[in-house]
């Protein structure tokens, strides 16, 4: 099966919510209005429709293609899967909230309220990804401003929009490329900015940066080990030779004032 | 039997110790019973706070100075450095084990903090930290272990640990070099997030450099206490010379730090509004009046005006920590983060428990070996030496 993407079209919501509502009742999270008028993502819904003046957008984790938290996380509790959604095991996270801080879309939260918590977050309905079946959100949205299908042919499509009405976008696929890539895309009128969402990311996949350090390990390993001994084998050697011809050694004076 | 069962003199740090330390049980109830939600400010927005800020970032920071006098004695050969090294193992071992402990409070599921040694994700900069952290202080703990043995005189274990404490002290500076950078390398994935005052390629670099200076200035301030506590002659010479070292360090430091900042084209946020670049500033300044003030030899020589040199180095270090941390991350999380008073009274009861540790180990341990005593302390490397001049 292609890889699968979700595309959503802030210029067709209408803020109805629905996406939210059918997100929690697959999570079995309760949803009432207190939860419905928060404009956040939280244990207590884990995607938000945010509103701009008459506008819409959605938060949820944008599922990036070389995801920040699959890295981050010490004990691989996260994984890209080949059909896009980023999913994460519960049973291996101790809770030290790494992937909360490298994700730059604030995707991961956790579940403050309780005593032993995990880190929740949308995981792309893999399971119904699987039977072909479109996510719950795409499946509730009325109004067919989330949709799912293959990455490939939502990419088409969003240009497609773009290009036959350019009036009534800003012109940008948001998750084409920032950050590599995400498996969420997002064209709206407005830039996403505006919504309070975090666009203006690198366009580079963000754990080439650790990465670029976790490579020096092995050289630090390696170098380091060898100078270590040499400077050992140098300072002890001098003062061996030193004993040995009976000279006082030279050096390593003390600082008197 | 009146003398067995008298209880210790009431002093006023001993009160003070009980209240901290009564705060904090109290602090750790609700951290336990209670949740993190309850117990910490910590947010989605600000997920992680004093905890990991000041005891894990700062708290491994302060304990370099275990691997740094370690290599000065054992690798470099600076023998006279010898009477220091044990006090500066052991404020590295406490410090790691206080460090551990802070981990199991901030930590969301405590009781899986043994995952990554069979859960691995060799991508990950947390991954890396946690393996060298529990490694580092395996080593510290071997380190440290010949003090205790002396004092139960078990000679096998003794001389076993001579014989490989080369390799172990290479070890610890290896591990040390890894760890400590890579605690700044876990900021490396935000620039997004880190205010560019911080935010640099060199996070790693500036991380392992600004330990090796905090490790430093611990010494003096452990030997300075230590010097008080116990009526101790302090190392004056030693801590005099280690001093210069750290001044030449922290004029070093801000020359890379500053270039840095221009290279990136960043100096203009000095100019910005924003309060970052006040926290900016008192932390180069914290970092600045102890160099300027220990390039002076009047400075070094008096031990009074050493150690409070010392003292502001480690507030320069802290508030780098911090400022990583907190300070530079909240402007981009959009929430303002304040630690609630339990997450205050964990970490003070933390410190106060390092410092009763520490004194008791001090009193009860040959912590502090004369100068004659550590150059009688028989050859740590002569079954290396021998192997070696047979080759």
């Amino acid at each position: 099966m292609a890889a699968k993407a979700i595309l959503f079209d802030s210029t067709q919501c209408v803020g109805c919510r629905a996406c939210e509502e059918a997100c929690s009742r697959k999570w079995a999270i309760d949803y009432g209005e207190a939860v419905a008028s928060e404009e956040r993502i939280s244990e207590r819904k884990l995607t938000a429709v945010v509103t701009h003046g008459e506008r819409y957008a959605r938060r949820l984790c944008m599922h990036c293609l070389e995801p920040a938290c699959v890295s981050a996380c010490p004990v691989g509790a996260f994984r890209k899967t080949p059909l896009g959604p980023v999913i994460y095991e519960e049973a291996r996270c101790m809770g030290c909230r790494y992937c909360m801080l490298a994700c730059p879309f604030g995707a991961p939260v956790y579940e403050w309220s309780k005593v032993l918590p995990k880190v929740r977050k949308c995981d792309m309905c893999p399971e119904r990804l699987l039977e072909g079946k479109p996510t719950a959100c795409s499946e509730a949205c009325p109004a067919g401003a989330t949709a799912t299908g293959d990455r490939d042919q939502m990419i088409v499509e969003a240009k497609r929009r773009l290009a036959e009405s350019p009036k009534q976008y800003d012109g940008r696929v948001y998750g084409l490329n920032d950050v590599g890539g995400t498996s969420v895309l997002m064209i709206s009128e407005v830039p996403l900015g505006e919504f309070g969402l975090k666009w203006s990311l690198p366009q580079e996949p963000l754990p080439a940066l650790t990465g670029r350090a976790l490579a020096f390990v092995p050289d630090v390993v390696g170098v380091g080990a060898v100078l270590l001994g040499g400077v050992y084998w140098i300072t002890h050697r001098r003062e061996a030779v030193a004993a040995a011809e009976g000279a006082p050694r030279g050096g390593n004076k003390v600082e008197r004032e | 039997m009146s003398r067995l069962i008298r209880l210790p003199r009431l002093t006023f740090w001993r009160a003070v110790f009980l209240l901290v330390a009564a705060a904090g049980l109290y602090a750790a109830w609700v951290r336990f019973v209670h949740g993190l939600g309850a117990s910490t400010n910590l947010s989605d927005e600000f997920p992680w706070g004093l905890w990991i800020g000041f005891d894990v970032l700062c708290g491994v920071g302060l304990a370099a100075g275990g691997f740094t006098l370690a290599a000065t004695v054992h690798i470099f050969n600076l023998k006279r450095y010898e009477p220091i090294v044990r006090p500066a193992i052991l404020t590295a071992f406490l410090g790691y084990l206080l460090v551990v402990l802070a981990l199991l409070f901030d930590l969301g599921r405590p009781y899986r903090i043994w995952h990554p040694l069979v859960m691995w994700n060799q991508h990950s900069v947390m991954f890396e930290v946690g393996w060298c952290v529990m490694l580092y202080t395996t080593v510290l703990a071997l380190e440290f272990a010949p003090v205790v043995l002396e004092r139960l005189r078990w000679q096998l274990p003794l001389r076993l640990l001579r014989a490989v404490l080369i390799p172990l002290v290479i070890a610890g500076v290896l591990l040390s070099t890894l760890h400590q950078s890579s605690l700044g390398s876990l900021y490396l994935i935000v620039p997004h997030k880190l205010h560019p005052l911080w935010y640099t390629p060199l996070l790693p670099v500036f991380f392992f450099f600004s330990a090796v200076m905090a490790g430093l200035a611990m010494t003096v301030f452990e030997s300075w206490h230590s010097s008080r506590a116990f009526g101790r002659a302090i190392e004056m010479p030693l801590l005099m010379s280690l001093s210069r070292v750290l001044a030449v360090l922290l004029a070093a430091f801000l020359a890379m730090r500053f270039l840095d900042l221009s290279r990136r084209g960043a100096l203009h946020y000095l100019l910005e509004p924003g309060v970052e670049k006040y926290f900016f500033l008192l932390e180069s300044a914290l970092f600045a009046l102890p160099m300027l003030l220990l390039f002076q030899a009047r400075i070094r020589s008096n031990p009074r005006t050493l150690y409070l040199s010392a003292v502001l180095a480690i507030f320069g270090f802290v508030a780098n920590r911090l400022n990583v941390s907190v300070t530079g991350m909240e402007a981009s999380s959009g929430a303002s983060y304040i630690p609630k008073w339990s997450e205050a009274a964990v970490t003070l009861a933390i410190v106060a428990l390092g410092f009763a540790v520490f004194y008791l180990a001090a009193k009860h341990l040959n912590v502090f070996q004369s100068a004659a005593e550590a150059h009688a302390a028989p050859q740590a490397a002569n079954s290396l030496q021998r192997v070696m001049k047979g080759a």
